[in-house]
């Protein structure tokens, strides 16, 4: 049952990833991508990550790809000469793809108690992650803290405004 | 059951491959640091699917990192786009071929 699921759930993060890289439109490709995302989030969950698949769907499907579609907006690239298309020639494959993400979904948590949902064979509890993290990484988190920094102060100078 | 080991570090193969090509193939800077976040994801994935195969934590904590990677990664990439937008209205590499712009 749950390799089903796994089966499912990549062939939907391989489909979306394919058409994200093959768009036109750098819109559309920023929505295939958070499906993508979306259904990697899911196979971290399956795989005993939830600490996990709930950041990827914040930071990636949430944080990184609303900068991107930001961007994109922001210069004006898309929306310039798209073609009227048909709705369904647009939005059919992000349709399906989403309806195999939710199918699986709604699979993962509504599982019923002789097939436990999601039973894996390893589970890492977000109480376990965070006192691995705090303790035998502690100077990796002051690292990335740090780079965290200097991409916010990087990030400040080249979108001054009067730059040389 | 879960699906072996060797499948989940497939599928992170494959989703690596197409990052490398996104990168390689399109001429859109945006599209190529799209194609770097496809990499990290795969990265990450393979990281998860060891965690899960030797029951160990550090497999997650570094892909927290990874995260944390990416995203100083997008913001500054996406601030230099700007910035090479604003001095020759365009993203398109082939433009971006000169020392001195």
């Amino acid at each position: 049952m749950n390799a089903i699921i796994f089966y499912l759930l990549s062939a939907a993060a391989v489909f979306s990833t394919l058409m994200a890289i093959s768009r036109r439109e750098l819109i559309h490709a920023v929505v295939y991508l958070v499906l993508s995302f979306f259904s990697l989030g899911l196979i971290f969950f399956m795989m005993g990550a939830p600490l996990i698949a709930a950041l990827e769907v914040l930071i990636y499907a949430g944080a990184i790809m609303v900068l991107f579609l930001f961007i994109v907006m922001m210069l004006e690239m898309g929306a310039a000469k798209i073609p009227l298309t048909p709705f369904w020639k647009v939005w059919g494959p992000a349709v399906v793809i989403a309806a195999v993400i939710l199918f699986s979904m709604s699979l993962l948590f509504l599982g019923t108690p002789q097939t436990p949902l999601s039973p894996m064979t390893a589970f890492i509890s977000p109480r376990q992650f965070g006192q691995a993290l705090y303790t035998k990484y502690y100077l990796a988190v002051e690292a990335a803290s740090l780079l965290l920094l200097f991409a916010l102060v990087g990030a400040l100078y080249l979108g001054k405004r009067d730059n040389p | 059951m879960m699906p072996p080991f060797s499948y989940v570090l497939v599928l992170s193969a494959i989703l690596f491959g197409l990052g490398v090509v996104c990168v390689a193939v399109r001429r859109n800077l945006i599209m190529i640091l799209i194609g770097v976040e496809i990499i990290i994801n795969a990265a990450g994935l393979a990281f998860v699917a060891g965690s899960l195969r030797w029951n160990m934590p550090d497999g997650q904590i570094f892909v927290l990192f990874l995260a944390a990677m990416a995203a100083s990664e997008v913001s500054v990439g996406l601030a230099m786009i700007v910035y090479l937008h604003r001095r020759k209205k365009t993203v398109n590499i082939d433009h971006f071929d000169e020392m001195k712009g």
